[in-house]
Parts: structure tokens; C-alpha cells; sequence
């Protein structure tokens, strides 16, 4: 009987030790990024299957993501090896990150412009640029007849984009214009990146101005040739495909879908311009090394093949997020991509073009910051309140959350010393 | 001594299930409302209150209630009536009513949506009669009338037959000759209802209205299924500071809330409709 046990125990203890042996060998790769489990599946099949050694990708909630970080840097030891993320899911945790400017890239060409934003203000690259994305406008092939004339949709601006959508409405007899509304989409991110950036050149500062005044009034006066199931919208891609909407302004996540599935039938294009420029938010996202990773040779090692121009292109296909680097896209991409890449050139390249970063140094402040934006959106649009009322109760809440946050101006606000002033 | 202490022992598993998953997170949950960073104050509930959205989550919520529990009263005593008086397929009315007990709230809020949403069931059927030629919206954010009705139809499709089950088990305590009496005094059957049944239920109409009102309060699922955000209630804002929002302290807060106004009605009715000790049957 003993023995029996003794034996046991053994063949335990060595299970055990070769579960540990193959974990020390596999590097972990958490990240936020690629959630879904298509994307997931695509990750671990063909983007990351090229590199040198396992990688076990696994994904989590923003929340869960930065619970485990955060409890392996509290141990001091960990089992994570790589972060994927977007920047602002770094931002909170930068100083717990391994300097990355040693890490050999090979001949590759990072866009310069996102590097420095890696740096999270600091001398040190605390996260290398992974993939970018940004929010595209999309029509149906349909609503261009409706155009109105000497409109091109490469330089448009809300002034057309509102009579186009009125010409659609008045000559179809239903409003087709389609807006991310409901309760999971990204209207917070059009108000924040694209509405007021264009009407005020800023995102915080100005937020009560007359600018920003005529900014809600003119959205007021496109919400009337919107489709109003809008409230409901969470993915545009699907009132497209079903014809509902026409002409929808989305994520190009959240629009790919459409065009994959009906590549024929959709245009993409800028999005629009107001009188301080064609305010547009670029998504980044990056991948970092926790100081508690186990094995940072083999951590940095991935870094430099997610930057590889064909590791690149394969994060594209799996992802739908384009390359940061500098790379020659082969033929044979999915529709959506032929359609986003010259759109996202077109509108980043625009002589107005007018980045707006999304919200920073606001830790889990992130949520309330949104909701000055959406609030006074259901406020001033859905309820009809006055706007310079609204604005007003809104500027107060969002002076305070800023401040609590003592988060300084990012783009296109200028840079401050404390916390962003609103006026 | 051992006989005595039996009751207790056995009841000390639940006791101290619910002392460990209830008790003391609500005992948090307070802790964390009248809180924040560490120092006592009263701010989480003048955020909550202070929030533009605060005065027609209310207004929704008790409104809801207003409506609802008094139908699903009327609907619940009239089927309980109907089922306790069935001689043969009694259990099998009983069960059909009970169906929609089964679903959980959320799939009852998604069936309702079928039903009403822009190329649902009721579209269907009414571009089939020719009635209407393109689909109507009843659920967008301009129709709040339509998405109320919605909802409180769903809400008492749903959780009628939660108080009918209660009130049939009430109805079978009523001593039989209380009835024959009253017949053979001539006493119809309003009469009869109402002199006889009515009174001798009030305990399980008590428990009945209780436990309906107090999940009136609570509706949560079905609301964000037929009206997302257009038809804001209260657990929907609790829902919203806690994760939208991220602050648990309103949440918790906002929770409180909800709880105090449960625990009100309850001593409302537990006042209104108690009985005297020596009437109890």
C-alpha cells in the first residue's frame, strides 16, 4: 500500500514538472486586443505560429487584463511574458514596463510618429507600436447618385455630408444616414475624435465654446435624415449589409464585415472636415514587457517578429488593424482592406487632417469621460435640451473628472502643465 | 437538550450560507455607499441624485411598478380562481401558466424583442394584412410610449404566474364551509369572492404583492433588451455607475437606494394588509 502510494506521488510530481517545463518554454502573450474568437483562433494560426518558439496568445476584458498585471507586479514574479493593448491601456501601468528602444527591429520602418507616443512621455520606449486602426465613413453604392453636385467624397466636409444625407432622405422618402448609437457603440469616440476636433480644433478645452455650440447644432441638423433605429446601432456593418443605412460613420472593425461580404456594393472614404480641420482618431495599439516577464530575451525576441513586415500583414488579415510599419500590402487582401487602405491614407495624409488621441491619463476616469460626451449627446439630440445649457452642466462635470484626474492636454488640445484647462 | 438544539443545528447551514453570501457583502455594499477613499460622507448618494438622469429613472421605475403590479394583481386572482375551481386538469392549467416562470428574464425580454422589434413577428404579421407598407419602429428613441407598454406587457407576461402560484396555494386553505354557508345564505359568486375569498387571502395576497413589488424594483433585463438605454430604471443606473461608469461607490449607493424603497413598501403592505392574530385561520 505505501509503495503503491510512493509510486503515486511520483508519477505526480513528475507530471507536474513537465507541465512547469513546457509553461517555461511557452511565452505568454496577453493582450485585449483581437478579442473575438475567430480573430483569437487567427492570432494563434497564422500570425504567431512563424515565431521561434510557443507563444500561448490569451485574451481578457480590459478589466481582467489589468487585474492579473497588476497582481503579478504586486508579487514581484509572473507568468506573463508579452502585453498587447492599446495605448491607453498602458498609460496607467508605464511604469512598470521594460525599455524597449534596445530591441532589434531588423531594417523595419516604424512610423516615427507612433513610437513617440510609445513613450508615454518618458525617455524610454515603454511600448513598441503593434497595429493601427482608426473610424471610416461608409456608403453604399446607392446614395452616390445622391451626391450632391462637385462633392468629392475625398474631401468632403459636414456641410455636404448633411446635404447629401438630406437629398438621400427627401429622395427616397426614409433617412438613411446610420450612427453607432446604441447602448455598444462608439458614438463617445465620433464626439470626442472627429465632431469637436473639427468644429473647435480641440477636444477638452473648448468644449463649451460657440464652436462647439454650432458643432451639436449641426449634428442636430444631420440627426434628422438619420435612420432613428440608430439608438439600437452597435456594429454599422450590419444596417448596411441590410440596406437600412446608406452612408454610416463606424470603426473599421465594426464596418469590415460589409465590405468582406459584399465587396461590390460599399465606398469607403475620409471622414468629413469642419471649419478647423478633418478631425479623426487613429487607434494604436502596442504590445510591452511587464518587468515581471520570465524570460525577456524571448519576450523581446516576439516584439521584433509582431514587427516583421509579413508578421504585419498577417495581423491585418487576422484583425482587421493595419501595419505600422512601412510594408508593400500584397495582392489577394480581403476586400475590406483594399477599401480601408486607401481611404485611411487618404484621410491621415489630407492637408487638414487633424489627429485627435484618444483620452489619456484618465485611469478608470475613462468611463465618466465618455459619458460627458454621450450625455450631452442624449441631452441635446435625443432630448432636445438647449445646447449652451447642456454644455454648460456638461463643462462643469468634465472640469471636475479632469481634474480629479489631473491629466494634462494630448492632441489636439495643447500641451499643458497640470490638469487640461476647460474653458 | 438534544431535541431542542436539532432545529437550529439544521438551520445553521442556511444561516451561515447567507450570513457569508449575503450579509456580509451587503454589509460592504453599505460601507462602500457612505464612503469614499476611506473617509465617511454622504456624497455618493448627491452624485447619484445630482445626475440629470436620476429624476426619470425614478419616475420610470415607480411608474412601472404602478402599472404593472395591479394588472398582474387582477390577472393573477382571476386565474387563481379559475384554476382552483378546475375539477379535472387542474395541475395541467396550473403548469401552462407557470411557463413562463421557467425563462429567465433576459430570454423573456429577447422574446418580447422578436415580437417588436423593426422586423420582428408583429411587423410581419401586420405588412402581411397589408396594414402598414414598410416596417414601423415601436422600439426607437422617439416612441418611449411604446417601449414602456412594451416592457410592462413583457413583465406581466413573465411574472404573473409567480403571484397566481402563491394565491392558488392560499385559496386551498379556505375552509370549504365558509362557502356553503355563504351559499346557503344566498350569496353569489361576486359576493362570494369578495366577502369570503378575499379576506381569508389576505395573508397570501401579502406575500403575493410583497415579493412582486419588491422585484418590480429590480427589473433590469427586460428593460435593456426592449429599450437599451431609452427607457432608463434604477437598476439599469446601478448597472451603468458600476460599469460603465466605473464608480462602485454610487453603485453601491444607487443599491441602497433600491433597497430602501423595497423595504418601505414592504412595511406598507406588511401594515396595510396584516392580519390580527386571532383571525388567522
Amino acid at each position: 500500500m505505501m509503495k503503491m502510494l510512493r509510486t503515486l506521488a511520483g508519477a505526480a510530481m513528475a507530471l507536474s514538472f513537465a507541465i512547469g517545463g513546457a509553461q517555461a518554454q511557452q511565452v505568454l502573450f496577453w493582450s485585449t486586443q483581437a478579442r473575438p474568437v475567430e480573430e483569437t483562433q487567427k492570432m494563434r494560426d497564422e500570425v504567431l505560429k512563424g515565431f521561434d518558439g510557443a507563444v500561448d496568445y490569451q485574451v481578457a476584458e480590459d478589466g481582467p487584463w489589468l487585474t492579473r498585471l497588476q497582481a503579478e507586479l504586486q508579487a514581484g514574479t509572473g507568468t506573463i511574458g508579452l502585453l498587447g493593448g492599446l495605448h491607453g491601456d498602458f498609460s496607467t501601468v508605464g511604469a512598470n514596463l521594460v525599455d524597449l528602444s534596445a530591441v532589434d527591429v531588423g531594417g523595419v520602418k516604424v512610423n516615427e510618429a507612433y513610437k513617440k507616443l510609445g513613450m508615454l512621455g518618458t525617455g524610454e520606449q515603454k511600448y513598441m507600436p503593434w497595429m493601427q486602426a482608426t473610424y471610416l465613413m461608409a456608403a453604399n453604392k446607392q446614395a452616390l447618385q445622391y451626391l450632391p453636385q462637385g462633392v468629392d467624397l475625398n474631401t468632403i466636409t459636414y456641410d455636404q455630408l448633411i446635404e447629401w444625407s438630406k437629398n438621400i432622405a427627401e429622395k427616397t422618402g426614409s433617412p438613411k444616414f446610420g450612427f453607432p448609437a446604441g447602448p455598444k457603440g462608439l458614438k463617445h469616440r465620433f464626439f470626442e475624435g472627429f465632431l469637436y476636433p473639427s468644429y473647435t480644433g480641440s477636444m477638452v478645452t473648448k468644449f463649451r465654446s460657440p464652436e462647439a455650440e454650432t458643432a451639436w447644432n449641426k449634428f442636430k441638423e444631420l440627426w434628422q435624415y438619420t435612420n432613428p433605429n440608430s439608438t439600437n446601432y452597435a456594429f454599422m456593418q450590419e444596417p448596411l449589409l441590410s440596406g437600412e443605412v446608406w452612408v454610416a460613420f463606424d470603426h473599421v472593425a465594426r464596418l469590415a464585415d460589409a465590405f468582406n461580404k459584399k465587396p461590390d456594393e460599399f465606398v469607403a472614404f475620409p471622414a468629413p472636415a469642419g471649419p478647423a480641420g478633418r478631425g479623426f482618431m487613429p487607434v494604436v495599439a502596442g504590445v510591452a514587457i511587464p518587468k515581471t516577464s520570465p524570460d525577456m530575451d524571448k519576450a523581446k525576441a516576439l516584439v521584433a517578429y509582431m514587427l516583421k513586415p509579413e508578421t504585419q500583414i498577417a495581423t491585418l488579415k487576422a484583425t482587421n488593424f493595419f501595419p505600422v510599419v512601412d510594408v508593400k500590402l500584397p495582392d489577394g487582401m480581403p476586400a475590406s482592406v483594399k477599401a480601408f487602405g486607401p481611404a485611411i491614407t487618404t484621410m491621415t495624409g489630407a492637408p487638414d487632417a487633424l489627429p485627435a488621441l484618444l483620452p489619456m491619463g484618465l485611469g478608470d476616469l475613462g468611463g465618466k469621460f465618455n459619458q460627458v460626451y454621450t450625455d450631452s449627446f442624449e441631452r441635446i439630440v435625443l432630448g432636445g435640451e438647449d445646447v449652451h445649457g447642456v454644455l454648460e452642466e456638461q463643462a462643469a462635470a468634465l472640469k471636475a473628472l479632469i481634474e480629479q484626474a489631473k491629466a494634462p492636454c494630448w492632441a489636439p488640445d495643447k500641451p499643458s502643465t497640470g490638469a487640461c484647462p476647460v474653458d | 437538550m438534544h431535541g431542542k438544539a436539532l432545529p437550529y443545528l439544521l438551520l445553521m447551514p442556511a444561516t451561515l450560507f447567507l450570513c457569508i453570501f449575503f450579509l456580509y457583502p451587503f454589509v460592504l455594499v453599505a460601507f462602500e455607499a457612505v464612503t469614499r477613499d476611506g473617509a465617511f460622507t454622504l456624497d455618493n448618494f448627491r452624485t447619484m441624485a445630482g445626475s440629470w438622469k436620476f429624476p426619470v429613472t425614478v419616475r420610470n421605475t415607480l411608474l412601472l411598478a404602478a402599472i404593472v403590479v395591479p394588472i398582474q394583481l387582477v390577472m393573477a386572482l382571476l386565474m387563481a380562481s379559475v384554476v382552483s375551481r378546475l375539477e379535472t386538469g387542474r395541475s395541467a392549467a396550473l403548469y401552462i401558466f407557470a411557463i413562463p416562470l421557467g425563462i429567465s428574464d433576459l430570454a423573456a425580454g429577447l422574446i418580447w424583442l422578436a415580437i417588436f422589434d423593426q422586423s420582428g413577428f408583429l411587423n410581419t404579421l401586420l405588412s402581411h394584412l397589408g396594414v402598414v407598407d414598410r416596417p414601423i419602429m415601436f422600439l426607437g428613441y422617439q416612441s418611449k410610449l411604446t417601449i414602456f407598454i412594451a416592457v410592462a406587457l413583457a413583465e406581466i407576461w413573465r411574472a404573473t404566474a409567480i403571484m397566481m402560484v402563491i394565491l392558488v396555494a392560499g385559496m386551498g386553505l379556505i375552509p370549504k364551509e365558509y362557502y356553503e354557508a355563504a351559499e346557503v345564505f344566498g350569496a353569489g359568486p361576486w359576493k362570494r369572492f369578495v366577502r369570503i375569498t378575499l379576506p381569508l387571502l389576505r395573508p397570501s395576497l401579502q406575500t403575493a404583492i410583497i415579493l412582486r413589488v419588491i422585484l418590480a424594483f429590480e427589473v433590469f433585463a427586460v428593460v435593456a433588451a426592449l429599450g437599451g438605454t431609452n427607457l432608463p430604471v434604477l437598476m439599469g443606473e446601478t448597472y451603468n455607475w458600476q460599469f460603465t461608469l466605473q464608480d462602485s461607490n454610487v453603485a453601491a449607493a444607487s443599491a441602497l437606494l433600491i433597497l430602501a424603497i423595497s423595504i418601505g413598501f414592504t412595511l406598507f403592505f406588511l401594515r396595510v394588509l396584516r392580519v390580527p392574530k386571532e383571525a388567522r385561520i
